[in-house]
């Protein structure tokens, strides 16, 4: 297991409004990691195009093996409310992508609106940030960087021993995140039951699990 | 007037901008961002957001003279600003917005003007408050003192 340094963590960051560019890519930058900001999804897809590209000539294995490309993206942050391509709309694509669907995204959004909040982590998110993200919240991004880095490198090691078994069904979400809402809000059981029990399999122990009341922001009238 | 007592003036004035709800944590949230290898960033994100926020205002004041009012249009820009001057820590501003939006649902012309007028006194009062904010700052620098953020 090689060392990872901070400075590698490349963050590409979506989001339509100037301002929130120039904060969120401060908040990033204080943090240490690499930012690409654009300002849309159909931007940040041509930007993530680039990997894809390269990676058309080798096997449908995941993203960021170190020697093949030059830009590597460790975590993709985005804002929900954007014209043309929403967030979500992003996030879909990017899981619906071989070689994209690893890398984890985070959703931004001013409004606290749980039906969005439960539909962008049921669809892979692995956090949904209110806005105005502040320094603690991205204090939070470190362990979803980590973890795909790490569990890429050991990727790599065994590719020519097995085949990667997210590949083989098609629902190949990322179970990382579960999410719990108070009340009846539940979450729906029916189709999950797997991916519950990945979900139970695939948590480390020292993973916060966010809780609707993280998104319930103290302030915002 | 000597560094010192620029410096009670800044830290009152400040105070007192917190307390009538011009600014918010959000506000704080900036100047901690701001540091010597970043000494202009509240000052640049508060101009992007002048910039933004009078455009938005234009737009406004054209979207709500026409004949038939496009309210998606005026619901688009409002969020706009909602969320720029959440962004910044401009409390009052926002709650206008927020106000604003409701009003737009309701396809109410008078309301929307009326919130139009609303958020252009509010904006001038923001304008103006920061200005003074900053011109206090840029006087205890010249005056030889210690960057106050």
């Amino acid at each position: 297991m090689g060392i990872v340094a901070e400075s590698q963590f490349h963050v590409l960051a979506v989001d339509d409004s100037l301002i929130d560019r120039k904060l969120i890519e401060r908040l990033l930058k204080t943090s240490s990691y690499q930012v690409t900001a654009v300002d849309s999804g159909s931007k940040a897809l041509e930007f993530l195009g680039l990997l894809e590209q390269e990676e058309s000539s080798l096997d449908s294995s995941p993203v960021s093996s170190n020697t093949h490309q030059e830009v590597e993206v460790n975590l993709i942050i985005t804002d929900y409310c954007m014209p043309g391509m929403t967030g979500y709309d992003l996030l879909k694509r990017i899981k619906e992508s071989s070689s994209l669907r690893n890398i984890p995204v985070v959703i931004m959004s001013s409004e606290n609106v749980p039906s969005r909040i439960n539909r962008c982590l049921e669809e892979g998110a692995d956090e949904f940030f209110l806005k105005p993200v502040r320094l603690a919240d991205v204090h939070k991004l470190k362990p979803h960087m980590m973890r795909t880095k790490l569990k890429d490198h050991h990727q790599s090691q065994e590719k020519d021993r097995e085949e990667d078994p997210e590949e083989a069904g098609s629902a190949n979400r990322r179970p990382e995140v579960e999410f719990r809402a108070p009340g009846n809000q539940q979450q729906p059981q029916h189709h999950s039951s797997n991916k519950r029990k990945s979900i139970e399999e695939g948590l480390s122990p020292d993973r916060r699990r966010p809780r609707y009341s993280d998104f319930v922001h103290v302030g915002i009238p | 007037m000597d560094v010192v007592q620029l410096k009670r003036q800044l830290i009152a004035f400040t105070e007192l901008l917190y307390r009538e709800g011009f600014l918010d944590e959000q506000f704080n949230q900036l100047q901690q961002l701001q540091d010597e290898n970043n000494p202009n960033f509240v000052a640049e994100v508060v101009t992007l957001f002048f910039e933004d926020a009078e455009r938005i205002l234009n737009e406004l004041a054209n979207n709500l003279d026409q004949q038939s009012v496009d309210f998606k249009k005026v619901d688009a820009h409002v969020h706009q600003l909602k969320g720029s001057s959440s962004s910044i820590g401009a409390q009052r501003i926002q709650r206008v917005c927020i106000i604003f939006r409701t009003v737009c649902n309701e396809k109410n012309v008078e309301g929307c003007l009326k919130c139009l007028q609303q958020l252009k006194h509010e904006y001038a009062l923001m304008k103006s408050k920061l200005e003074t904010l900053f011109n206090l700052e840029q006087q205890i620098l010249a005056a030889g003192g210690p960057p106050s953020i």
